[in-house]
C-alpha cells in the first residue's frame, strides 16, 4: 500500500532497452510494482516513459532485458500469449483514442468481457455496475464522441477495470482533462484499484497527479532512478 | 536562501578575496538581491570560526580585503552535504534550489540528482496533502489544493531548470 509495503513485486522490468533508431528509447530502465501498490513514471517528454510502460505491458517486446510477470517472463511468451496476458490480467486507460466511437459507452466497456466470452446481458449488466461506480450511468446509451472529456476518462476507467485486471497501466490518464475532472478521474481510479487490490502503473509529466501514487520512478534519456529519501 | 552555503561553493572551485567573492556572487545569483560587503564579510567570519574556510594569503596594505579565503575539507564536506540534502518543500524556493543546482554544475556534481532528491521531497508531501484532501471537508480540499499548486510550480520550474542544464553548463564554464 505505502512505500513500506513488503512482498514479491507482481511485475517488474529489469534492465530495458528498446531502440526504434540510433538512440535508445530504453537504456537499461527497470521499474517493480506490488498488488495494490501505485508507481508513479515521472519524466519530461520523449525521455522513455510511454517505451517503458509499452514493454511492462507486453506491448512492445524490447531489445533486451527482462519483464517478470507473476514469476514468468513476458519476453519469452509468444505473441498469442502476450496479447491473452494482456486480455485476462491487465487493463489500459490512454490519454485519449481508446473507446470505440461507432459503440455507445455502455458497449464500450462491456467489450472486454465480450472478447473473453462472457454473454451479452451478464457483460453488460458488470459494465453497468463499473460505470455507476464511475458515477457515468448517464452517458451508458451515449456514443464516446457525445459525451464530455471527463465523462470520456470515467468510461474509459471503467472499461479498463471491468475485467478485474490485476495491473492497469495507465499512460497520462488525465493529460487531456482540467484540473477537476482529472482529480475526479484519478480519485476514482486509485480508490477503484485499491478496492480490489490491483497495482498501477501511472505514467504522468504532473506532479499533482503523480501525488496519488504511493512511489515515483523518474525516467530520463531512457535511464529510470528512484529516490529514496531519508525519514 | 543560504549565503553561507552559495559562498563555500563558489570557493570551492578556487580560493578568492571578499571582494572577488562578491562580485562572483552577485553576478551568479544576486541579480535582484547583491549582497552588501558587510554580509559577505560577516558570514565569512562565520565561515573562518567554524572552520569551513582558512586564510590562504593574506597581501600587504589596509583593509578587509588583503585575505584571501579557501574552503577546508570540512567545508567541502558541508557543501557536499547541503547539496544532497532536499530543501523543506515550502513556496519560494527558487533562489535555494537555483543556487544548489548551479553550485553542483560549477563543481562537476550531478545536478539531476539534487533534483531527483528535491522532487522526492515535494513529492512526499504533495502526497499527504492528496491523501488529507480526500478524507478532508470542503475548506481542508481548497487550503490543500493551494499547497499542492504551489509545490507543483516549483517542480515544474526545477524540471525547466534541468532541461536548460546543458546551457546552464555552457555558459558557467
Ligand atoms: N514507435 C516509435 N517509433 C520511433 N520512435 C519512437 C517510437 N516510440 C517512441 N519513440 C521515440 O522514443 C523516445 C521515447 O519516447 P516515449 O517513450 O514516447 O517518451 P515519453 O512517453 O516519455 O514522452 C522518443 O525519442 C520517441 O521519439
Ligand atoms: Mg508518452
Amino acid at each position: 500500500m505505502t512505500s513500506d509495503a513488503v512482498g514479491q513485486p507482481l511485475l517488474a522490468g529489469i534492465n530495458l532497452r528498446k531502440s526504434f533508431g540510433p538512440t535508445p528509447a530504453l537504456d537499461g530502465a527497470g521499474l517493480h510494482v506490488r498488488a495494490g501498490e501505485v508507481v508513479a513514471v515521472m519524466g519530461p517528454s520523449g525521455s522513455g516513459k510511454s517505451t517503458l510502460l509499452h514493454c511492462l505491458a507486453g506491448i512492445l517486446k524490447p531489445d533486451s532485458g527482462r519483464v517478470l510477470y507473476q514469476g514468468s517472463d513476458l519476453t519469452e511468451l509468444s505473441d498469442g500469449q502476450r496479447s491473452e496476458l494482456r486480455r485476462t490480467e491487465f487493463g489500459f486507460v490512454f490519454q485519449f483514442g481508446q473507446l470505440v466511437p461507432e459503440l455507445t459507452c455502455l458497449e464500450n466497456v462491456a467489450l472486454p468481457l465480450r472478447l473473453g466470452g462472457v454473454r451479452r446481458r451478464e457483460a453488460e449488466r458488470r459494465a453497468t455496475e463499473w460505470l455507476d461506480r464511475l458515477e457515468v450511468t448517464g452517458v451508458a446509451g451515449k456514443r464516446p464522441g457525445e459525451t464530455s472529456g471527463g465523462q470520456g476518462q470515467r468510461v474509459a476507467v471503467a472499461r479498463a477495470l471491468v475485467t478485474g485486471p490485476k495491473v492497469v497501466f495507465a499512460d497520462e490518464p488525465t493529460g487531456a482533462l482540467d484540473s477537476l475532472n482529472g482529480e475526479r478521474v484519478m480519485d476514482l481510479l486509485v480508490s477503484s484499484a485499491k478496492q480490489t487490490n490491483a497495482a498501477i502503473v501511472l505514467v504522468t509529466h504532473e506532479a499533482r497527479v503523480a501525488a496519488y501514487s504511493d512511489r515515483e520512478v523518474v525516467v530520463r534519456d531512457g535511464k529510470s532512478r528512484e529516490v529514496e529519501l531519508a525519514r | 536562501m543560504s549565503i553561507g552555503h552559495t559562498l563555500l561553493g563558489l570557493l570551492e572551485g578556487e580560493p578568492r578575496h571578499g571582494y572577488d567573492l562578491k562580485r562572483a556572487y552577485d553576478e551568479r545569483f544576486g541579480k535582484d538581491r547583491p549582497l552588501h560587503y558587510g554580509q559577505v564579510y560577516a558570514t565569512l567570519s562565520r565561515l573562518l570560526k567554524n572552520g569551513l574556510v582558512e586564510v590562504s594569503g593574506v597581501e600587504a596594505g589596509g583593509g578587509p580585503d588583503r585575505k584571501r579565503y579557501a574552503i577546508t575539507a570540512a567545508g567541502v564536506t558541508d557543501v557536499a552535504t547541503w547539496l544532497s540534502t532536499p530543501e523543506k518543500p515550502e513556496p519560494y524556493l527558487q533562489n535555494t534550489l537555483y543556487s544548489k543546482v548551479v553550485l553542483a554544475l560549477m563543481s562537476g556534481r550531478d545536478a539531476h540528482e539534487v533534483l531527483d532528491t528535491q522532487r522526492a521531497a515535494h513529492l512526499r508531501v504533495m502526497r499527504e496533502l492528496t491523501r488529507r484532501k480526500a478524507t478532508g471537508d470542503l475548506t481542508d480540499q481548497l487550503i490543500c489544493d493551494h499547497a499542492l499548486f504551489h509545490l507543483e510550480a516549483d517542480l515544474r520550474w526545477l524540471e525547466l531548470t534541468t532541461a536548460r542544464l546543458g546551457q546552464l553548463a555552457k555558459e558557467i564554464s
